[in-house]
């Protein structure tokens, strides 16, 4: 079969069952548009903002475990795709980007719209393409799929000149491709699993770290089950959460920078430290020198072997899927009757539950003015703690991490490795589509929102009844605190003058829109705004400006130096 | 430490600033870096020499490794090998000094292959440090240019780079 090169692009778009193209068109991608125009497999989502075209199936993929697609015009269009593909690259998202480009024989004089996006992109993809000729087309979206959705999955962009879109040959969709030189391991070495179980079983005060690729790997029940065999108390990261039900007795929090203390001190105290698809971020484990002066052995699961043996030293490695290789423990353990020492565990818990009870994540609430935490807790209790929530970043991501309690994995969308303000409005769109009638909200601060506000519009093109929670402390917080903190209260530009009526600016866009300043009206504008099944409401929480995150680890220190309150300041 | 790193990988438009970008972005050194096609057109062998701790030489590796395009990975300086440049030298040979740049050619077993009234082209194989202790020797007043191919490594006896 003859078709043009836009044909073959909308067919393998098709043939990999792609739900929602997320795009914003320009001239370099005319003919696909035409041929988008001419079908109705693919639904084609118009952002404002091409930022936001990534971040939504960015949204898309993190909950769906499939493959999000966006599609960009050549120039602008690929510089304003960026941040979003560096956001998915750092939280290994697996995405295609189809980028246009301006036609091959313009390419390198610098033609209207012409960058270099193969070059730019390069260090924030997985990897990327440049086709040059139609008859590669076909071969080359195949590759892209399978190598953004295997391995360590991850964004793969690929460029298209506009002649080539034009161009005609024969199309057949290839049913397989041959990429000799890659070759994801999956199932881990079987030496390296058997030494593994062992240490776990002389463990006497064990502790598990789980991280994303728990998520990624869809092996959270794996992980469950395996930390139930073993009774060990279990931590996760930012990008891990839902990876172990946060309501488990077993589990001790997120750890890290605002983590809680009874995970950071378990992390830090444990003997042998079963380290599952996480990568001992800086952001995790703080001072490398100081962390590891502690001694304990190190048991690392992950898909990368470049993320192995990084930043820590670790004793022993499993390169694998994590849930191929959390199968394959499980069934050594179950094949024999070996299981720690009881006595010993149960010490350990004596520990980690006097850790515990130092209530980390208390704080004092107020019936006089908005508590973060408590808004938090309150959309926790309302949603029965089964919404899906996106973060933007700051103090309200923090808070939304340590509030809300994920009893399940791919419920939780936020920006872990680039911190990317702006990513919560689309990602939760993306999130919407592939969830409609579930519940979905985007925890916010008034100052990431304007970051991808535009997108407001887009919500209500394609009624996306989302929930918007704004914790709106008139500062961006986060650096607020930290100029509290380090620099001397000297708040160098973190205060906004002249914010929008947020309220007003959600009804400007057609939405519904809501300021709550009163702690006894935030329940009922939580309800009002869930019962609203086919709304947006954007609820602008007017909260305590001078609220901090807590607990914190100050940059350069260790695991167990953590300050509970600005009291140990 | 010391290490040459020996890559087979797709002989694909870009292919190179793959690796390149590599070094640059996350700031591991590159000594020297020589790429040319082999027998199979599909395919480029690079040589990349380095220095690093045994940590970031792994790491260099483990990168590499997760390059696409990288089809191969090894580090041929961890055992038996050789290692050869190609060096090119045009020098000032007028007077006394055309019979000296004779002479130093001959001793390092260097062949002239260009000459004019004024001048040699004098070509040099051999190891790094053969070659700079060729440069060494002579005047430096008379090098009028110096090009160098870089480090090429192959393993010694059996051992095999191919896929
Ligand atoms: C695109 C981008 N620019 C700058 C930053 C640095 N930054 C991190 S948190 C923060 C403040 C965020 O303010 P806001 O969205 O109001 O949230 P809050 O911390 O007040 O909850 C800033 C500026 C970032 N993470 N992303």
């Amino acid at each position: 079969m003859v078709l043009t090169g836009a044909e073959i692009v909308v067919r393998c778009l098709q043939e990999e069952k792609v739900e929602y193209l997320f795009g914003y068109p320009g001239g370099s991608v005319l003919f696909i548009y035409d041929e988008l125009f001419k079908q109705d497999k693919v639904r084609h989502v118009l952002v404002r903002h091409e930022q936001a075209a990534v971040h939504a199936a960015d949204g898309y993929a993190r909950t769906t475990g499939k493959v999000g697609v966006a599609l960009v015009t050549s120039g602008p269009g690929a510089t304003n795709a960026v941040t979003g593909i560096a956001t998915a690259y750092m939280d290994s998202i697996p995405l295609v980007i189809i980028s246009g480009q301006v036609p091959t024989a313009a390419i390198g004089l610098d033609a209207f719209q012409e960058v270099d996006t193969v070059g730019i992109t390069r260090p924030c993809v997985k990897h990327n393409f440049l086709v040059r000729d139609a008859r590669d087309i076909a071969a080359t979206l195949k590759k892209a799929f399978l190598i953004a959705s295997t391995g360590r999955p991850g964004p793969v962009l690929v460029d298209i000149p506009k002649d080539v879109t034009a161009q005609r040959c024969e199309f057949a969709y290839p049913e397989t491709v041959n990429l000799r030189s890659y070759n994801p391991v999956t199932r881990g070495h079987s030496g390296q699993i058997r030494k593994a179980v062992q240490l776990l079983l002389e463990a006497r005060r064990p502790m598990i770290y789980s991280g994303g690729g728990v998520v990624l790997s869809n092996a959270a029940e794996k992980l469950t089950k395996l930390a139930r065999l073993l009774n060990f108390p279990c931590t996760n990261t930012l990008m891990g959460l839902g990876g172990f039900p946060a309501s488990d007795r077993q589990f001790v929090g997120m750890l890290g920078m605002h983590g809680s203390y009874e995970a950071n001190m378990g992390m830090h105290y444990c003997d042998v430290l079963l380290a599952v698809g996480a990568r001992f971020d800086d952001r995790v484990i703080g001072n490398t020198e100081h962390f590891t002066q502690e001694p304990r052995k190190i048991i690392h699961i992950d898909i990368d072997p470049s993320s192995i043996s990084k930043r820590v030293r670790v004793d022993v490695p499993i390169v694998g899927d994590v849930g191929d290789v959390l199968d394959d423990m499980i069934a050594y353990l179950e094949a024999g009757s070996e299981r720690p020492d009881a006595e010993c565990l149960a010490a350990w818990w004596r520990q980690v539950d006097e850790w515990r009870s130092r209530d980390s994540l208390g704080y004092k609430n107020s019936n006089e003015i908005i508590k973060p935490q408590f808004v938090v807790q309150k959309l926790w209790e309302i949603t029965g703690g089964d919404a899906f929530i996106t973060t933007d970043v700051g103090q309200h991501q923090m808070w939304s991490a340590q509030y809300y309690k994920f009893d399940k994995p791919r419920r939780w969308v936020t920006s872990g490795g680039l911190g990317t303000m702006g990513f919560g409005l689309p990602a939760a769109m993306g999130v919407q589509l592939a969830h409609p009638g579930s519940p979905v909200a985007c925890i916010t601060g008034e100052g990431s929102i304007q970051m991808c506000i535009q997108e407001l519009s887009t919500c209500k093109q394609y009624r996306l009844p989302i929930k918007i929670i704004s914790l709106n402390n008139r500062y961006l917080g986060m650096v607020r605190q930290w100029q509290e903190i380090f620099h001397g209260n000297r708040y160098s530009e973190s205060y906004m003058d002249s914010l929008p009526d947020f309220a007003k600016l959600a009804e400007a866009y057609g939405h519904v829109g809501l300021q709550i300043t009163k702690p006894g009206d935030v329940e009922g504008a939580l309800r009002e705004a869930f019962k609203r099944k086919d709304d947006l409401v954007f609820l602008d929480f007017r909260i305590d400006q001078t609220e901090n995150v807590y607990p914190m680890i100050q940059g350069g220190k260790g695991l167990n130096e953590m300050i509970l309150s600005s009291e140990d300041l | 430490m010391r290490h040459v790193l020996s890559l087979l990988l797709e002989n694909e438009a870009g292919a190179l600033s793959r690796v390149s970008g590599l070094f640059s972005s996350r700031g591991y050194n590159i000594e020297s870096l020589t790429v040319a096609p082999t027998e199979d057109a599909s395919m480029s062998r690079m040589t990349i020499v380095t220095s690093g701790s045994d940590e970031v030489i792994e790491q260099i590796t483990k990168q590499l490794n997760k390059l696409v395009d990288v089809v191969k990975v090894i580090d041929v300086s961890e055992a038996a090998h050789i290692e050869r440049e190609l060096m090119l030298v045009k020098v000032r040979a007028v007077g006394a000094a055309r019979e000296e740049m004779k002479r130093m050619a001959d001793i390092f077993r260097g062949r002239i292959i260009d000459v004019t009234d004024a001048s040699y082209v004098i070509e040099l194989t051999g190891t790094q440090e053969k070659l700079d202790s060729f440069l060494g020797a002579l005047d430096g007043g008379l090098i009028l240019e110096t090009v160098r191919s870089g480090v090429c490594g192959i393993g010694r006896g059996d051992r095999v780079l191919k896929i």
